[in-house]
C-alpha cells in the first residue's frame, strides 16, 4: 500500500512548526510517531499534502516535575514513559497503561501527544488523562492555551485543536502519595484497541474512599470521564454495594459502537467489568 | 512532488539517496538498497516481519517513511553476522534451537530480539514473550523462538545454555 504524495517538513522549533501549519492550513498534518496517521495514509483514508514532522523539536520531549505537576512533552514516546523513574514514582498508572498500548515496536515510535491529540476513541491515553485531571498545552499562532482533557474531546477525531495548533505538552497534577490506581483493558490480542477499558485513581483513609476518579476508553465516540460513578465510591469502603452502584452509573453513560469486538450491549457490560476490576485493584494498592 | 535527498547509515555503511517523501522505509531498504532481508508481511504494522533497528529502537519499517530516517543509523538482519560470516549469538540460537520453519518472520524476530537483549541481557521467558509480542510467527508456536533467544542470552552472558524442562 502506497500513500498519496506529500511534501515533508522537519522544523526544528515549535514556532517554526506552528508557522508551517498556519501557512499550509488544512492541507497539512503534524506527524508525531505516525502509527495512526501512516496506516490511514496507506489506505488513503488520509491524504495530507504536507506532513510537518515534529521529531526534531527537542523542546517537545521529556518528563519533568514543575510545582505539583508532572509535565510531559508531547513527543515523549510510550517507550520512554515506561522507562521513566519519575513516572514510576509519582504516576505509575501511566506506565501500566503504556504497557497495554500496541506492541513494543509501536511503543518506540508512538507518542503520548499523538495518542492524546488524535481523537481516536480507541486510544488509551485520553481516558487516562481525563481520569488524572490533566490539561493539554496547545500552542498556536497566538501563543499557548490550556484545555482540560475533560473538555478536549468533541467527537471521534474532533477535538478542541484549531488548525495551526499543536499539542505541545501535557500537564498532570500529581496524585497524593499512597493513592491507589489501576488501568484495566480488555482486548482480543496484543496490539488491539480496547473492547472496553477503565482507569481508576483513588485515595483511602481509615477504610473509606476519600477521593476517586474514573475514565473509560472506547465505549463512546469520545473518552468518558465517569464523574457520577466516581462520586458513588467516595465515602464508601469500596464494598460490593458501592461498586455495583458505580458500575451501573458508569454503564449508563456508555454508548459504544457494535464492531468486531462485540455488540454494543456486551461492550457496555465489559466497561463495567473493567471498572470493577480496576477499582478493586486500586483499592488493594491504596495506602489506607 | 520533488524527491528529497537523504543521508543515513545502513549496517555501518553511509548511504545517500533520493526518495519521494511517501516512500516507505521497507520499500527503500528492499528496492533501492537491495537489502531483502527485512520482509513485508502484513503491510499494516501488525506482524513485525519488516522490523529493523533504527537509532536503538525496533521499528516497523512498513509504517515509517524513509525520509523520517534521514540522519539515522539503521541495522537490518544483513548487518547481524560478522564480516567473516560468523553468525551472531541470536542467529546461532535460531539455527541451533530450530527457531524457524518457513523463515519468513525470522529477520524481524532477530532484529526485535537483538534490541530486546541490548536492553535486557538476561530476560525471563515472560519478558521474552512480552518483548516479541509485536512479531507474529504462524509456524513455530513460538516455543523454539523463545529457546533461540534464551540460547543467545546465555551465549552473550557467557553462561552455559540449559533448556528448561517441559
Amino acid at each position: 500500500m502506497i500513500p498519496g504524495s506529500f511534501d515533508y517538513h522537519r522544523p526544528k522549533s515549535v514556532a517554526d512548526a506552528v508557522a508551517l501549519l498556519v501557512k499550509l492550513g488544512e492541507d497539512a498534518r503534524p506527524l508525531a510517531g505516525g502509527h495512526s496517521l501512516i496506516p490511514m495514509m496507506k489506505t488513503r483514508l488520509a491524504t495530507p499534502e504536507h506532513l510537518v514532522d515534529l521529531r526534531a523539536i527537542g523542546d517537545l520531549k521529556g518528563i519533568r516535575e514543575e510545582g505539583g505537576d508532572i509535565v510531559i512533552g508531547a513527543m515523549t514516546t510510550q517507550h520512554t514513559l515506561i522507562g521513566s523513574d519519575l513516572l514510576a514514582a509519582k504516576l505509575p498508572i501511566i506506565r501500566e497503561t503504556s504497557l497495554l498500548i500496541a506492541d513494543p515496536q509501536i511503543r518506540y515510535m508512538g507518542t503520548i501527544g499523538g495518542n492524546a491529540a488524535n481523537g481516536d476513541p480507541g486510544n488509551d491515553m485520553p481516558a487516562l488523562m481525563q481520569c488524572l485531571g490533566a490539561s493539554y498545552e496547545l500552542t498556536g499562532p497566538n501563543g499557548v492555551r490550556r484545555v482540560a482533557a475533560r473538555e478536549f474531546y468533541q467527537a471521534a477525531y474532533f477535538t478542541a485543536l484549531e488548525t495551526g495548533e499543536i499539542l505541545t505538552a501535557i500537564r498532570i497534577p500529581v496524585p497524593p502519595v499512597g493513592h491507589g490506581y489501576a488501568y484495566e483493558k480488555l482486548k482480543r490480542k496484543i496490539g488491539d484497541y480496547a473492547t472496553a477499558a477503565a482507569a481508576v485513581v483513588l485515595t483511602m483513609s481509615g477504610g473509606k474512599c476519600t477521593s476517586a476518579s474514573i475514565g473509560l476508553t472506547n465505549v463512546a465516540d469520545t473518552p468518558l470521564w465517569a464523574e457520577e460513578a466516581a462520586n458513588a465510591l467516595v465515602g464508601t469502603a469500596l464494598d460490593k454495594a458501592a461498586l455495583d452502584k458505580a458500575v451501573a452509573l458508569a454503564e449508563a453513560i456508555t454508548s459504544p459502537a457494535a464492531d468486531g469486538r462485540g455488540p454494543a450491549e456486551y461492550r457496555t457490560k465489559m466497561a463495567g467489568v473493567m471498572l470493577r476490576r480496576a477499582a478493586e485493584r486500586a483499592k488493594s494498592r491504596a495506602k489506607n | 512532488m520533488a524527491k528529497a535527498h537523504i543521508e543515513l547509515t545502513i549496517n555501518g555503511q553511509p548511504v545517500e539517496a533520493l526518495v519521494e517523501p511517501r516512500t516507505l522505509l521497507i520499500h527503500f531498504i528492499r528496492e533501492q538498497q537491495n537489502l531483502t532481508g527485512a520482509h513485508i508481511g502484513c503491510d499494516t504494522s501488525h506482524c513485525g516481519a519488516c522490523t529493523v533497528d533504527l537509532d536503538g529502537m525496533s521499528v516497523k519499517s512498513c509504517t515509517t517513511f524513509a525520509i523520517q530516517a534521514n540522519g539515522s543509523s539503521i541495522t537490518t538482519v544483513e548487518g547481524m553476522a560478522a564480516a567473516d560470516g560468523t553468525l551472531s549469538a541470536l542467529q546461532e540460537g535460531f539455527r541451533m534451537m530450530h527457531g524457524l520453519q518457513c523463515g519468513y518472520c525470522t529477520p524481524g524476530m532477530i532484529m526485535r530480539s537483538h534490541r530486546l537483549l541490548q536492553e535486557n541481557p538476561n530476560p525471563t521467558e515472560e519478558e521474552i514473550r512480552f518483548g516479541i509480542a509485536g512479531n507474529l510467527c504462524r509456524c513455530t508456536g513460538y516455543q523454539n523462538i523463545v529457546k533461540a533467544i534464551q540460547y543467545a542470552a546465555a551465549k552473550i552472558n557467557g553462561v552455559p545454555f540449559q533448556e528448561a524442562a517441559e
